[in-house]
């Protein structure tokens, strides 16, 4: 049996399966890739990105009801005058209610910017109002303070520094076992993929909390695998595969994982899709981030990581097994 | 060809049983109970007061059941979570506030044997089940003093080098250092040394005749930084001792000026939990004293471990703190070379540069480690209008744990030897590496909250989450048949495990938590379908279906680790520099992915064994 098909000089079949010439889009879809990449950077600038109540801390309203409410209802009150995202919970007795308010949401509410003492007294003051006119029974504000946020700052100063860190030592580690290349390819397609997610909540202004954070990370562990996964099998056709360009073998390894990256990207996606449309609130925006983040990061593995072995003009040299020095040397020119 | 040899199937088993065990007691929900407690330990409560309890639960018309009397207290299980707080506050009522502590728990029902082996539940967050909810003020005034305690000594050691003789020098309020002259030309003098020597400081002067005055005291600024030092660190510091690993999923945040709110998922022991949190301990290095030092300028204290109080007593330190234990950066257990426990300590930066002033010229005498317990008493007292005001005073109980020579200059990383046990070594670590306290603080208020989430989004949220699982397994036995029932069988276990390791680590649950943990199961297919696809693709080049088998297991081998690998490294990356969720992000994903390699390459490899190996295969089932 024939290794490979060959048409118009292009091999269009190789083992058996066929070879779609996935690099003859190559270009365009750089194109793609910088224009959605500008695109995240300049509404990261202009929006920045919306921090939920985990990151900005807010407004603690502590009220106290005559009659025990439905927490349900005192949410749906807050809810339909426009406090969304305020987390309520009973405090302590069944009449009494703990809330916290993000700062966007109190500001937008009651016109109250000041962080002070005063401003907050005010809209704790709205807040009571609003629950004092929708339920029958009397309701007093006990206290009204500002909160922290809840994770420390530290995390923010030395998080971007661990991920330039977590970066130089997977660059290193796929230098290693591959080649400085792939490490490069494998380090531009995660930062792609990262910076498209962030891009697509800027854009939209969609609530950043802890739960995106924890998807944008689950997106680097996965952009990752995908990446490697096809590296891998780049790599594996390179000692492998006799005559062919580098352009050949990177369509031919792309093709022939093409059905496992589907595969995995579908079931992923199918978790993903069920939490989206039956997980309520809590979970949307973590299971949109990683939607967007599994697609591009699909999309990422095949067009990202070759592209930029194809720039850097791999070839089968970089790959094959180390030879004895020497004797190779002496041959050339 | 592709049978396993028996010890590997044996292996594969126990760790699959073990799983089981360790996952199991996740099972057995805890029931809401109300419990009953004497205010003081004195109290006996017995059956007595149980049936006064179940009297008034039976009035207001509360379901329970399962009363017991404990040692200490009575547990009363409730049909409903939603019935523990008017429970809880009928049977005050019934019982009345002066001589019975109502409080809310969450009683076990985890069979015995199972607790006997160490397994545990996972908590649930405050998400799904709420927790308890802890207001802390920080004694900012602490802070202040202690700093302008170090202002003290200076101003008079830079008085005397200037020969600006004073009358005295003391700390009044513990915010302002008066300083007393005799006559104009003395104050004069000092005035200008201590313009000089101590610009942060705003002096003014005050006092008549031979009475003259220096008053110097920090900048509103200033003292406002301080406070807010003090505050951020403790804010830390707790953040590290609730929260070691990263998954225990509190609530940490700073309330005003002065206050910190911690909220703890699950734990509705609230004894228990201050025990965690309010362990408010320093450390202090001193040298010690010489023995022709001043009394002024030394402290007299006692050793903390009895044995050797009893041997020495105390000894006299230096009343001047080298540093104290917000400088120290990491704590671990060693041995020195006769096998003596030991902990290695590294300082930060400026930590080390204080730490090597303070010894370099002072090789061959002794530095004392002091640790300091702070407690705080509630004190009932009438203010000017009369009104009464409870006020915290603080008792600070300052003992010595370790007195030993400075055998050269320390830098940043030195040791505290002279430590009894391997135990008080160990203690001693871990107080020190969650990091010490800027400054005391007390309890001012605790409550339980209920859960943030309403029943409704708990709901949807175990639905989308089950719909989102079953529909990976079934996609999995569309596309590979029997291939795809072993890898559904090997998800199972794979989620069992990771049910099971978390469960050992102390995490909590929640929802976004169990949204990760089954877009983990999602993930972790893939390393099943590299293998599948690989299999497939090695049977359409013509290989015959148990060596297709074999090569595709192993193909896939170098692929899957490597991609595990470099996920792995960014994990623990992530965990090593990040803090908090990050962390437990970081833990929950190095789980995740050893547990699903195991399961995915051991596991389906055992079942596929079992399924084909050693036997003619003329078609298979993929």
């Amino acid at each position: 049996m024939s290794e490979t098909k060959v048409e118009n000089g292009k091999i269009t079949e190789y083992m058996g399966k066929r070879v779609f010439d996935f690099m003859r889009w190559r270009k365009p879809a750089a194109a793609i890739s910088i224009i959605l990449l500008l695109a995240s950077i300049a509404a990261l600038a202009m929006n920045g990105l919306k921090f939920g109540l985990d990151f900005t801390g807010g407004t603690q309203i502590e009220v106290g009801y005559e009659q025990a409410p439905r927490i349900e209802d005192v949410r749906q009150q807050l809810a339909g005058a426009g406090y969304e995202g305020a987390s309520v919970v009973r405090f302590g007795s069944d009449t009494e209610i703990l809330i916290k308010l993000p700062p966007s949401v109190a500001e937008a509410q009651t016109q109250i910017s000041a962080r002070d003492e005063q401003a907050t007294q005010s809209i704790g003051d709205k807040v009571v109002a609003v629950l004092d006119q929708a339920s029958a029974g009397d309701v007093t504000l006990r206290r009204v303070e500002m909160v922290g946020p809840q994770i420390g700052e530290e995390l923010r100063d030395d998080g971007g520094l661990g991920m330039l860190f977590a970066l130089v030592v997977v660059m290193a580690y796929v230098a290693l076992r591959f080649q400085y290349k792939f490490s490069i390819g494998a380090v531009a397609a995660l930062a792609h993929d990262v910076i498209i997610v962030l891009g697509f909540f800027a854009l939209l202004k969609l609530d950043f909390d802890l739960t995106v954070l924890a998807a944008v990370l689950a997106v680097i562990g996965y952009s990752l695998n995908d990446t490697i996964v096809v590296a891998d099998r780049i790599r594996e056709n390179f000692r492998k595969v006799r005559k062919a360009e580098p352009e050949e073998i990177i369509n031919i390894s792309i093709s022939q994982t093409l059905g496992r990256t589907f595969m995995t990207s579908f079931t992923t996606l199918l978790v993903l899709w069920a939490l989206q449309f039956f997980g309520g609130e809590l979970i949307h925006n973590f299971s949109l981030a990683l939607i967007v983040g599994v697609v591009v990061g699909t999309y990422s593995s095949v067009y990202v990581a070759a592209n930029v072995l194809m720039a850097m003009h791999i070839t089968k040299e970089d790959l094959m097994p180390p030879v004895k020095e020497g004797s190779e040397l002496e041959e050339m020119p | 060809m592709n049978r396993y040899p028996l010890w590997k199937y044996l292996l594969i088993l126990a760790v699959v049983g073990l799983g089981f065990l360790y996952a199991a007691p996740n099972l057995y929900k805890p029931d809401p109970a109300v419990q009953i407690s004497g205010q003081s330990s004195a109290m006996v409560v017995g059956e007595n007061v149980l049936d006064k309890a179940r009297k008034a639960l039976d009035e207001a018309g509360i379901e329970y059941f399962g009363g017991e009397v404990g040692d200490k207290a009575i547990l009363l299980r409730l049909k409903s979570i939603e019935e523990q707080l008017p429970a809880k506050r009928a049977i005050q009522q019934a019982l009345g506030h002066s001589d019975y502590v109502v409080a809310l728990n969450l009683a076990s029902t985890t069979p015995e044997w199972l607790s006997n082996l160490g397994a545990s539940p996972m908590k649930l967050g405050l998400d799904l089940a709420g927790g308890v909810h802890f207001l802390m003020e920080v004694d900012t005034n602490t802070i202040v003093r202690t700093n302008m305690d170090g202002y003290l000594q200076d101003v008079k050691a830079k008085l005397r080098a200037a020969k600006a003789r004073y009358r005295s020098v003391d700390l009044v309020d513990d915010r302002e250092i008066v300083a007393r002259f005799r006559d104009e030309e003395l104050r004069d003098l000092g005035m200008s040394t201590m313009r000089k020597e101590f610009p942060q400081l705003q002096l003014v002067e005050a006092g008549s005749g031979s009475n003259l005055e220096i008053r110097a005291s920090l900048a509103e600024q200033e003292i406002k930084q301080l406070e807010d030092y003090a505050v951020t660190q403790n804010l830390t510091t707790l953040r590290n001792r609730v929260n070691e690993l990263g998954v225990a999923e509190p609530i940490v945040q700073r309330q005003g000026a002065n206050r910190i709110v911690v909220e703890l998922p699950g734990v509705q022991d609230t004894a228990e939990a201050k025990r965690i949190i309010g362990k408010t301990a320093n450390l202090e290095y001193r040298m010690e004293a010489r023995p022709d030092a001043l009394v002024t300028n030394k402290e007299y204290f006692e050793y903390r471990n009895e044995q050797q109080r009893q041997l020495r007593g105390g000894a006299w330190l230096e009343r001047k703190v080298i540093i104290k234990g917000d400088r120290v950066t990491d704590a671990r257990v060693g041995y020195d070379e006769s096998g003596f426990p030991q902990v290695n300590i590294t300082l930060d930066s400026r930590g080390g540069e204080l730490m090597h002033r303070a010894t370099w010229k002072n090789v061959g005498r002794s530095m004392g480690t002091l640790f300091i317990e702070s407690r705080f008493v509630p004190e009932t007292t009438t203010d000017a209008e009369g009104n009464e005001v409870v006020v915290q005073r603080r008792t600070d109980d300052k003992k010595i744990i370790s007195l030993a020579t400075v055998q050269s200059a320390l830098g940043r990383q030195f040791r505290i030897t002279g430590l009894d046990s391997p135990a008080e070594a160990q203690e001693l670590a871990l107080l020190l590496r969650a990091g010490a306290l800027a400054a005391p603080m007390y309890f001012v208020e605790e409550r339980v909250i209920g859960p943030s989430l309403g029943a409704d989004n708990i709901k949807v949220g175990v639905t989308s989450v089950q719909i989102g699982l079953l529909a990976v397994l079934v996609c999995m036995l569309l596309f590979y048949r029997v291939f795809g029932l072993a890898a559904n069988i090997a998800l199972a276990v794979n989620l069992i495990l990771l049910v099971a390791v978390m469960s050992i680590l102390g995490a909590t649950l929640t929802l976004p938590g169990i949204a990760g943990i089954v877009l983990t199961v999602g993930m972790a297919v893939d390393a099943n379908v590299l293998i599948f696809s690989r299999i497939r693709e090695e049977l359409r080049n013509g290989m015959p279906p148990q060596s297709a088998i074999s090569a595709g297991f192993d193909n896939a081998f170098s692929t899957i680790v490597d991609a595990n690998i470099t996920t792995l490294i960014v994990a623990v990356i992530l965990y090593a520099i990040g803090s908090g969720p990050v962390q437990g992000f970081a833990v929950t994903l190095s789980i995740g992915i050893l547990t699903s390699m195991f399961s995915a390459i051991m596991g389906t490899r055992a079942l596929i064994n079992l399924f084909y190996g050693g036997r003619r295969v003329q078609k298979l089932w993929i």
